[in-house]
């Protein structure tokens, strides 16, 4: 295992440039916050709670998604097509399992980070929040899960144009329709069943149980994990097929 | 410590690389010479691993390319055509790097990152980020990383284009210090006077194909010694003589201004192919 270097450098430029890293990973989950929280949910009730107390755990899952999956797979898509660095690592005794691992673990890592500081927030903000090994436990698993896609889906694409079609096709789409802003039970059938599909509503309903105090979903778990391990497998596919 | 057996690559139906046979010795400067399009890179990224060939064999070091690529990857060092450093590290940073890819030792790592920033002239820029130097200062930096793990083979694709005669003459210097060091090196490049200055032998490409492969000395010879030009006339074709005299004899006849100079590889080149290699 020599995935390492590949962490090591993405401290590095972390440290070099902190609050571009800090702003880049709370935008977006600050402004859903915001919007969907405290704006347009404020005096809404869901059953057993507001609804900044609904939504809160399904935001913290969008987070999750979008920072691993956006960060590793438009700094990989860049490092292939642009400047290619990517070929330094290619030509290095590094395996590609190593490094789809090493860049799925810095998409885990951004992607806890924006959930953790999102929780803060929530927390700071009054929400009342059940936190257990569970619920971190899930958290990481789905930062995985999708800095894993973020690792094959930059190695799939061929141009700059694809990747931004992955995002308004695949990622966009998720970030609204699974089950993050409202329960999937609303839905009419055959919506309800087909959102299931998502990895990210298992994520939202895994991480709202848990944080509701409630045990999760086996069914959910064992999706999460699956979509996990196909993600990872096409992952290190995908750059042994490069390098 | 190159061999190459029949070693093709095609892209659909374009054969980029098409039958290639070569073999270069411990310590020797192997150049790969050719207009752009030639086949040159491809036939790098294959031996880098980087392209799987369509058909053929390949070893670099005694690794097969495509049965032990990790083999072939501890071997080799790669100065790539493209300035692929990372802009927002430091020179030291991205040696500190390339040296933890390839898992040296931490005072391995420093040691030789600092041998290496003097060796290139940019000791004093060691904590410059990347993005502050000039091309020529990046390519000297590419160079010291392609090295930094000590590689028996270190593979060279165009490394002066774009730079200023200056700057290119620094590159050729550090090249000359690794052939002296002993160690194996190919490179690829469409500039005749640095093929024919660098290189113990060169292979000249066209479309995919060797289509001469000997000492520069050697070709040159094949072709003559002395090569006649007609100043102002492209239709007057170039021709070869074996002395000067003989050569400014025959241009008396031929036009009014005339250039005798000696033969280079572009007229190797251009005696089998009628084109010019620079364009």
């Amino acid at each position: 295992m020599n995935f390492s270097p590949i962490i090591w450098k993405e401290w590095m430029l972390i440290r070099k440039k902190p609050w571009r890293f800090l702003a880049s990973s709370m935008v977006m989950p600050v402004l859903y916050l915001v919007t969907f929280g405290w704006g347009l949910g404020r005096g809404m009730n869901m059953t057993g709670g507001t609804y900044l107390e609904f939504v809160l755990p399904g935001i913290i899952a969008l987070s999750a998604m979008n920072n691993s999956f956006t960060t590793v797979s438009t700094s990989l898509n860049i490092s292939k097509l642009y400047t290619r660095t990517l070929e330094e690592v290619l030509v290095s005794p590094v395996s590609p399992w190593d490094i789809a691992l090493g860049r799925t673990l810095t998409g885990l890592a951004r992607g806890m980070f924006s959930a953790l500081m999102l929780l803060v927030v929530g927390v700071v903000s009054g929400v009342h929040m059940h936190f257990s090994a569970a619920f971190f436990a899930v958290l990481a698993l789905t930062a995985f899960c999708f800095g894993a896609a973020g690792v094959a889906a930059a190695m799939l694409t061929r141009t700059h144009e694809d990747m931004a079609n992955v995002n308004s096709f695949f990622i966009l789409p998720m970030s609204f329709l699974a089950g993050t802003f409202f329960s999937p039970d609303k839905l009419p059938e055959p919506f309800r069943t087909a959102i299931l599909v998502y990895p990210l509503t298992h994520a939202s309903l895994l991480l709202r149980k848990l944080a509701a105090g409630g045990d999760p979903s086996t069914v959910s778990v064992l999706v999460l994990t699956g979509y996990t391990a196909v993600f990872y497998y096409f992952a290190g596919r995908l750059v042994k097929r490069r390098g | 410590m190159i061999k190459a057996r029949n070693l093709s690559k095609f892209f659909g139906s374009l054969g980029a690389v098409q039958s290639l046979d070569l073999t270069v010795g411990k310590g020797e400067v192997f150049g790969l010479l050719g207009p752009n399009g030639a086949g040159k890179t491809t036939t790098i990224r294959m031996l880098t691993t980087l392209l799987a060939p369509t058909s053929g064999t390949a070893q670099v070091s005694g690794h097969d390319v495509a049965v032990d690529p990790m083999g072939v990857k501890r071997s080799i060092g790669v100065v790539p055509q493209m300035l692929n450093l990372d802009i927002d590290l430091t020179c030291a940073e991205n040696l500190e790097y390339h040296g933890r890819l390839h898992r040296m030792q931490p005072k391995e790592r420093h040691d030789r990152g600092e041998e290496l920033l003097r060796f290139v002239g940019l000791w004093e820029k060691k904590d410059e980020p990347v993005e502050h130097l000039s091309g020529g200062m990046r390519r000297r930096l590419l160079i010291a990383r392609g090295l930094m793990h000590r590689p028996e083979v270190v593979f060279m694709d165009e490394p002066t284009v774009g730079l200023d005669p200056q700057a290119r003459r620094m590159i050729w210097g550090l090249i000359e210090s690794l052939k002296r060091e002993g160690i194996t090196i190919m490179l690829t490049t469409h500039y005749i006077e640095e093929a024919d200055a660098l290189c113990d032998r060169v292979a000249i490409m066209r479309v995919g194909k060797i289509i001469a492969l000997d000492r520069p000395g050697v070709l040159k010879d094949s072709v003559g010694k002395f090569a006649l030009e007609c100043i102002g006339r492209h239709d007057a074709p170039r021709q070869f003589f074996l002395s000067r005299e003989e050569a400014i004899n025959s241009g008396r006849d031929m036009c009014a201004d005339i250039v005798v100079r000696d033969v280079t590889l572009e007229d190797v080149f251009i005696n089998l192919t009628g084109e010019r290699i620079e364009q």
